[in-house]
């Protein structure tokens, strides 16, 4: 097992498309690290410049102690679960399972130990003599992610490794991959554009937009302390709501006010976040979570609230999604555009649905199930005004943030 | 030699004739179809559609093999019964037994070496710059027919007396080599591997396309995983490609086969079978339409009619199979 560290790489392709700039990480000894983004922004790329597939344009990528830049695939000591498995199909599951341990002139008895050993780990014993044609799709990933076990390499590079699983299978294979990697312990690379598998499998999560690295964090701090835009509106589902608000002072504290509905900002974040006192009586950008509000009439003790006329409601069981329009521009941000291009282009419809709303701000809220809301019905918002996001209206960054300073 | 349409009218009239001819009858079968009887109308459909090709393949094909089959039980005009006289003579017949020799030296040279060419060129130009231009250099010789081929390469072993200017390729490259001038076609038994090399060089470029073409269809994906596994540049090839592009190489070597156990214009344009160079084929032409023995080259027709229906029969399933499995 051993550490990954990459030092300002580069991947220029021919005709000078740049997909990965300048990107510095390091990932620590048995740390499991996704790397998130939506489609092309150099995700998969960096993976497969770790693994050696493609070629490090600048820059030095270290696996352990030592510069890896020029070593073949074979010579970096990393196994590798690819999208579409890619198991070899005239080789039995066992065959598959043993192919990199036969190359690398490993005893016969070590290889049947290891073979066994994972087969029943991953509960593929049954299947050894089975050609992969004749497994289901959920086995065959299992059989992926046997061949890369048998190898016991430094590190496993997984390239959305549960990206052609259905919903619930996916699910149920993200359980097993948290329990192996517990299990096992070996330094993990995990590529996903799926931010639900990123925040529950990451040990930390690397979010990067068009070849460079947005924010790298636990899960809990880039949810509740995103550094610009792009991260706060890609991680976390439904989505972040924004809004322009303009920012008052209001004795010793202060209000935003937006379309027509005014929030007041508590002391603390003022304290906290002194630069938010540069912004007196400008524009900023508001985001708000839709988990920070709720229904106001199931918590009268609740401080603030904002009225509103719910549009639809979706209602899960485990809580209800109320979508309503706030009468306010939506947000202008090349970050804001890029967040609407990517969730149209994944079929989520939340984005897509956006033309309908005219020049109307679409807002989520996700109260309690025991909410009485219904669609065109209007229904007093409680607002977690502790949670809020404050965001630089020219440069997309959070105000106050550390990493802005 | 002018060309005047005048003379071309009749050979024109004769076109116009066959289209009117060939619409006339899908017209009529259009009509059949639409007023055949009510019930079994999928059955009535299915044969009325079916006739023509029927009709087509029980005159150009089913009847000819019965007639040959019986023919080949007959003597040489055709008249009388003679009993397995004629297949006697083939198996015994020195002369004949050199022909199957020849056949044999065709079928196990050719689809091997033509397969294993059209593979390795197939490898060694995958993704290389010049791809295409070098695939369409050895695909070339698929477009020229087989009697053009084998006129091409007569010019490259032509002999000329040694004290003058060698014309064929090959002799000038002896010469050039310090060796003297040979006639390669009269050296027996290397003037049938001469006359193999013309078949390869024919179906080298068909077996480099179909193969190619399954080595592009092989996942970038799996090849990577054996890069990562540890396999090097010849063992992706042996231990990862090969086996996945198994069935074509299979269909490949099958259809070659097929071609060569029917070889006949080769051997035909450039020797005339003699020198010992003959092959099943080009000897029953010349047993049943040059010594008017119809009986005796009726038997090598069904001999060779015999070798070829088993390959046939596994191309066929083998195709079945695959259309099965998508």
């Amino acid at each position: 097992m051993a550490k990954i560290v990459l030092d300002g790489v580069d991947k220029v392709y021919s005709g000078g498309v740049k997909a990965v700039d300048d990107l510095n990480l390091e990932i620590t000894d048995g740390e499991f690290m996704v790397l998130v983004g939506p489609s092309g922004c150099g995700k998969s790329t960096a993976l497969r410049m770790i693994a050696g597939l493609e070629e490090i344009t600048d820059g030095e990528l270290f696996i352990g102690d030592q510069v890896v830049n020029d070593r073949p695939p074979k010579d970096r000591d990393i196994a590798m679960v690819f999208q579409n498995y890619a198991l070899y199909p005239h080789m039995s599951v066992e065959q598959n399972l043993a192919f990199g341990l036969k190359l690398r002139k490993i005893s016969k008895s070590e290889i049947k130990r290891r073979v066994d050993e994972a087969a029943a780990m991953l509960g593929l014993a049954p299947y050894l003599k089975r050609k992969p044609a004749a497994l289901s799709g959920g086995q065959r990933q299992r059989v992926a992610m046997g061949r890369a076990i048998v190898r016991e390499p430094q590190a496993f590079l997984m390239d959305e490794p549960l990206s052609n699983l259905d919903a619930k299978l996916r699910v149920q294979m993200r359980a097993s991959l948290n329990q192996l990697h517990e299990r096992l312990g070996v330094t993990t690379v995990y590529v996903t554009h799926d931010q639900v598998e990123a925040m529950t499998l990451g040990d930390r999560v690397a979010v990067l937009r068009d070849g460079r690295l947005q924010q790298v964090d636990t899960p809990k701090n880039l949810f509740d302390n995103p550094v610009n835009l792009f991260v706060a509106g890609f991680i976390g589902s439904p989505a972040m709501n924004f809004v322009g608000a303009e920012m008052q002072q209001d004795g010793d504290a202060a209000v935003l006010k937006f379309a027509d509905h005014t929030l007041p900002v508590p002391h603390a974040t003022l304290s906290e976040r002194p630069r938010l006192r540069d912004y007196f009586g400008r524009q900023i950008i508001l985001g708000i979570r839709p988990s920070d509000f709720d229904d106001a009439s199931l918590f009268p003790n609740g401080g603030t609230a904002m009225e509103v006329t719910a549009d639809i409601t979706e209602e899960l069981g485990t809580e209800i999604n109320v979508i309503f329009g706030i009468d306010a521009p939506p947000v202008q941000h090349e970050e804001a555009a890029a967040l609407a291009a990517d969730a149209a282009g994944d079929g989520e419809l939340e984005a897509a649905a956006m033309p309908l709303s005219g020049n109307k701000s679409v807002f989520t809220a996700r109260v309690n199930p025991r909410s009485n809301v219904r669609p065109g019905g209007t229904l007093e918002l409680a607002v977690d005004t502790t949670q809020l996001h404050y965001f630089d209206k020219e440069s997309g960054l959070a105000i106050g943030h550390p990493a802005n300073r | 030699m002018g060309f005047d349409i005048h003379s071309e009218l009749p050979k024109l009239l004769w076109l116009g004739i066959g289209t009117a001819a060939f619409l006339a009858v899908i017209g009529l079968l259009l009509v059949l179809v639409d007023h055949g009887p009510k019930s079994r109308r999928d059955w009535w459909q299915a044969a009325c559609f079916l006739s023509p090709a029927g009709l087509l393949l029980l005159v150009g094909l089913i009847y000819p093999v019965v007639r040959t089959t019986v023919l080949s039980f007959r003597d040489r005009a055709g008249a009388e019964w003679v009993g397995p006289s004629n297949y006697t003579w083939m198996f015994t017949q020195p002369e004949i037994l050199l022909v199957l020799r020849n056949t044999l030296l065709w079928v196990l040279f050719t689809p091997a070496l033509a397969t294993t060419i059209g593979l390795v060129y197939a490898v060694l130009v995958d993704r290389s710059r010049y791809e295409a231009v070098a695939k369409s250099l050895l695909f070339m010789p698929m477009a020229i027919s087989f009697v053009g081929a084998s006129i091409i390469w007569k010019f490259v072993y032509e002999y000329r007396p040694a004290e003058t200017d060698q014309i064929g390729l090959l002799n000038q490259i002896v010469v050039w080599l310090g060796g003297r001038p040979q006639q390669w076609l009269l050296d027996q038994p290397l003037n049938t591997l001469l006359l193999i090399v013309v078949l390869i060089w024919i179906q080298a470029g068909f077996a480099m396309v179909v193969q190619s073409a399954a080595i592009k269809a092989v996942p970038d994906e799996i090849i990577e995983a054996a890069r990562i596994d540890g396999a090097n540049g010849w063992q992706q090839f042996w231990r990862v490609t090969l086996p996945m592009i198994w069935p074509t190489v299979t269909v490949v070597l099958i259809t070659i086969s097929v071609q060569t156990l029917k070889v006949f214009d080769i051997v035909r344009t450039m020797t005339g079978g003699q020198f010992t160079t003959s092959v099943i084929a080009n000897e029953m032409y010349n047993q049943a339409f040059r010594y008017g023995e119809i009986g005796r080259g009726s038997a090598l027709a069904v001999f060779l009619f015999v070798l070829v229906v088993p390959l046939v029969l596994v191309q066929v399933r083998k195709i079945r199979r695959t259309r099965e499995a998508q």
